[in-house]
């Protein structure tokens, strides 16, 4: 069962004169099982993978996959490995089963082996009813069946799947992810490359990187194990929870701190005593829980963290002073032909709060978030953000909002200072004003050795902090974020979401869209979009306790997020 | 409004300078086409063969002959001995043209009568043909002012000769330079609008623009005067290039010409833009491109005469603005061209940027809407 498939000894790569991509590895990946391939972008997960199919040649060091050097013996290798890249090559003008049939070809399946192949995988990843459909036509989830579908055509004894729940939501994510364990039941080697650490939790083992190193190789649960009596809980912080998280910031020995619903989790240094209640909060009903490590509180120690990030964000003025609610949606609707996106959605956030929208591939929340920032022009309804009519009053709606998407979207021929220069002028402001702005947002990110650097060129922690600087740069009472942290290390997240912590602290309002439930923790309140309409709204943990049930005492978000999403499907259905 | 398109302005004029192929291509892409068009692809014709056949065979028509070995437009003279070889050597392609001097050339021509030399072109060819006649009038042409010179002719010259106008010295690269910069500047302005915001959909930043509160008309004036300000640029070099690297002159008025060629930039410009809003890729925008730039310069009246085409091929000719400005650009260039006839060419041509530019901007706002 546990052959050992793959072999790295001392293995390095380096493109051009960057760093190390992946730095002096070795390791060895079994059979039967999921090895988890872990860490943020940028870590060299790609590359490695890339080097095991002999698609690049390594600097230095011995590698073997399934006993065959890749390079020289590329051929043989193909034979018995197969491989799904982040956006696997399905031709979206044919169909699913001409796709399967194509794949076929191409890895050569005799003939009379394919009915009995196509049967199984179709079968496997419920496509068959689908056969005749056009890949284009398929969800985001579908896509990616049909992408391993085509990878499985000729049985592997290795299958390499490189960030196969990018962009998925937690449903289709669940799918993939059962299918998997069913192929590593039946004994091919799986390795699963994952920027999502709790995704690596649940793997049997876990090759953890971090700039081309590898940081941890083994079990996941014996890394997480080192961090046993360490993590707490601090309870019941509810409105204060941001308070709690910038006392726990500066407390000596916290080393991590993150909003999780109304509780402020931390994880303490080694050696580190127990913290008080009375340290974070004179409110009586605050308490101290200690909870079970997870495998990302590890990560967070192995990658030397002292304490968590502190936003150098100075309080904004807070020149825009209101008690309505800053974002309003009022029967939005949106209408492609016959197919309604977006079905008379309703909310208002109020000035401070922290709103995520969430809701599986194609639901309708992007739909609805594009209608909020002037992107899209609905069918019907109101959209009012910080007291305009966003389609009547576009271009001044505009100036009051600032966005920023997930995947970098600056310009990355300009140097910093040139985007920041830019976006500041298109936000109206010019000089003294503009030069103070872009002092004052190059000081709090840190952005000096780097503005006179090529945006795309900065490491992906400052394109990160560059994409907020610029989104900020003009004061907007109102954020619209993107799937901001999707693929960042869990640092780089942390020190986002201090930094807009410090905006909401200043009154700034924050609507984020997102796939990554841990990104959901830190909403006030979230709303729930399912077949175009809002299905549930509240906060994380009212979400969570309104699917507590005796079998399932403690749900995730993620759990809810199910949860609810069956139980419309159930009423639907009725 | 000024205060959000400037920055866009600059922002657009870095972006496609900080990009270093897209530098190099817009420097040098257009010059070295102009050498290497103006030079190696002129319509000039040189090194023919040329089959005579002389059936007069006096001093006068050796003289003539002689002419025709000694001119570097002929490569060499088939001397041919029967009328029935003609066929034969026109129908191999041995030789484009035959040069056929009648047996009573030289009686005729000194009993003062008129004298006939008959030249005949392979049709096939019909440009080099064209050519070829225009060489062998000159010839011709010359011999007959040297004989009255010596008193030797009395009666009419020889053979009508076609005069070339404007181009007294038959220089082809006068005639194909000025065609060539109005071609030239065409594909940069297309090229650098039609994939202005083609590139910004492809990368993602194109999301951030439209959510800032630059409005569609503000974003497509930016991209606009941006790419006017890189082609105008462009062009101004090749303008240069050509006046004191190649010769060409300039006997209109240079002015008119810059302010001939804004406004066909912006026609031009405008229909880059439109195919830029339609595309998702930077690669629909150059497949969309090209597919206006091909016939567009086929039916530009810059390699064939519009005169040429079928009347009403002609008429659809009035809608390409690289037609009209052919006209204005050789018209300046070579015979300072009258200002009516310059504005009968121009106000077409602002129609067309108003029409090219308004269709780009309603694109725009409901593409992105």
């Amino acid at each position: 069962m546990s052959e050992t498939l793959v072999r790295l000894e001392g293995v390095s790569k380096r493109f051009g004169s960057a760093p190390l991509a992946v730095a002096e590895v070795t390791t060895t990946i079994v059979g039967g099982g999921i090895t988890a391939l872990a860490g943020p972008d940028g870590a060299g997960k790609t590359t490695l993978l890339r080097l095991m199919l002999g698609l690049l040649k390594s600097d230095a060091g011995k590698l073997t996959v399934c006993d065959l050097d890749p390079i020289s013996h590329a051929h043989r290798l193909r034979e018995v490995v197969a491989y799904m890249p982040q956006r696997f090559g399905l031709y979206e003008d044919l169909t699913v089963f001409e796709n399967l049939r194509l794949y076929a070809d191409l890895r050569g399946v005799a003939e009379q082996q394919r009915a009995e192949t196509f049967e199984r995988l179709l079968t496997l990843t419920g496509l068959a009813a689908f056969q005749s459909r056009l890949a284009g036509a398929l969800s985001g989830g579908m896509k990616q069946k049909l992408g391993l579908a085509c990878a499985l055509v000729r049985a592997p004894r290795l299958l390499l799947l490189d960030e196969p729940s990018v962009g998925v939501d937690p449903i289709s994510r669940r799918d993939l992810w059962r299918l998997i364990r069913v192929l590593a039941g039946e004994g091919i080697g799986i390795v699963w490359s994952t920027a999502y650490l709790d995704e690596a939790e649940r793997c049997e083992r876990v090759l953890l990187m971090n700039d081309g190193k590898l940081m941890y190789e083994g079990v996941p649960s014996e890394l997480t194990k080192r961090m046993a009596g360490r993590t707490f809980h601090v309870r019941n912080a509810g409105e204060q929870r941001r308070a709690v998280l910038a006392v726990a910031a500066k407390r000596t020995g916290v080393i991590d701190a993150v909003i999780q619903g109304s509780n402020v989790r931390i994880v303490m240094a080694e050696g580190a005593a127990t913290p008080s209640p009375e340290e974070f909060s004179k409110d009586s009903g605050v308490d101290i829980v200690a909870v079970s490590p997870r495998f990302e509180d590890a990560f967070i120690n192995l990658l030397g963290s002292k304490s968590p990030a502190v936003s150098r964000l100075a309080r904004a003025s807070d020149n825009f002073r209101t008690t309505e609610p800053v974002i309003v949606a009022k029967d939005l609707t949106r209408r492609y032909g016959s197919f309604t996106a977006a079905d008379r959605i309703s909310f208002s956030i109020g000035k401070g709060e922290i709103f995520g929208l969430l809701g599986p591939n194609g639901a309708g929340k992007s739909t609805t978030f594009k209608m909020l920032c002037g992107l899209l022009r609905p069918t019907s309804g109101e959209a009012r953000v910080a007291g305009l009519d966003v389609v009547a009053q576009t271009s001044a709606a505009r100036n009051r909002l600032g966005y920023m998407a997930q995947k970098f979207s600056l310009y990355g021929d300009l140097s910093a200072r040139q985007n920041l220069d830019f976006f500041a002028g298109v936000y109206g402001l010019t000089g003294a004003q503009r030069h103070d702005a872009v002092k004052r947002v190059t000081e709090a990110f840190g952005l000096g050795r780097y503005l006179d650097t090529n945006a795309g060129t900065i490491p992906a922690g400052y394109k990160q902090r560059l994409a907020l600087a610029c989104a900020i740069m003009h004061e907007p009472p109102v954020l619209f974020l993107d799937e901001p942290t999707s693929g960042v290390d869990p640092l780089t997240r942390r020190e986002f979401w201090a930094h807009i912590n410090a905006l909401v602290a200043g009154g700034v309002t924050v609507m984020v869209t997102t796939h990554f439930l841990d990104e959901a923790e830190y909403c006030d309140r979230i709303a729930l979009v399912y077949r175009g309409r809002v299905i549930a709204t509240g906060s994380p943990d009212d979400l969570k306790s309104s699917v507590r049930t005796q079998a399932l005492p403690d749900p995730t978000l993620e759990d809810a997020f199910i949860a609810l999403v069956e139980a419309d499907d159930r009423t639907v259905a009725a | 409004m000024f205060v959000r398109i400037w920055p866009l302005f600059v922002k657009e004029l870095l972006a496609n300078w900080r990009d270093k192929a897209n530098r190099y291509v817009l420097l040098f892409a257009p010059i070295i086409q102009l050498l290497i068009f103006s030079f190696a692809a002129t319509q000039e014709v040189k090194n023919v063969p040329l089959a005579v056949l002389d059936e007069d065979r006096t001093v006068l028509t050796r003289e003539l002959i002689s002419r025709f070995e000694g001119s570097p437009q002929f490569s060499q003279v088939i001397r041919l001995n029967g009328v029935t070889e003609i066929a034969s050597v026109i129908d191999a392609r041995i030789a484009p043209a035959v040069l056929h001097i009648g047996s009573d050339f030289s009686r005729r021509l000194s009993a003062g009568q008129p004298a006939q030399i008959q030249l005949l072109l392979d049709g096939r060819r019909s440009n080099a043909a064209q050519i070829i006649h225009g060489y062998a009038s000159e010839i011709v042409d010359r011999l007959n002012g040297e004989l009255v010179q010596l008193g030797r002719l009395k009666g009419p010259p020889s053979v009508v000769v076609a005069r070339t106008w404007f181009n007294p010295n038959s220089d082809t690269l006068w005639s194909t330079v000025p065609g060539l910069f109005a071609v030239l500047i065409t594909v940069v302005g297309m090229m650098v609008s039609g994939l202005s915001v083609a590139r910004e959909r492809e990368l993602g930043s194109f999301q951030q623009l439209l959510v800032s509160p630059l409005t569609s008309t503000e974003i497509l004036i930016g991209k606009a005067l941006s790419a006017l300000a890189i082609a105008m640029t462009q062009g101004i070099i090749v303008m240069l290039i050509a006046m004191y690297g190649l010769g060409i002159p300039m006997e209109g008025s240079m002015m008119l010409l810059v302010a001939a060629m804004i406004v066909f930039l912006m026609s031009v410009i405008g229909i880059g833009l439109f195919i830029s809003s339609l595309s998702d890729t930077q690669q629909q925008a150059i497949i969309g491109v090209f597919m206006f730039l091909a016939p567009a310069i086929l039916l530009s009246g810059y390699a064939t005469p519009v005169a040429n085409m079928p009347d009403w091929l002609q008429t659809v000719t009035l809608a390409n603005p690289i037609r009209h400005f052919v006209v204005i650009s050789k018209g300046v260039f070579l015979k300072d061209l009258p200002i009516d006839v310059i504005a009968s060419h121009l106000w077409p041509l602002a129609l067309i940027a108003g029409v090219t530019l308004s269709a780009a901007a309603w694109l725009f706002r409901h593409k992105i809407a």
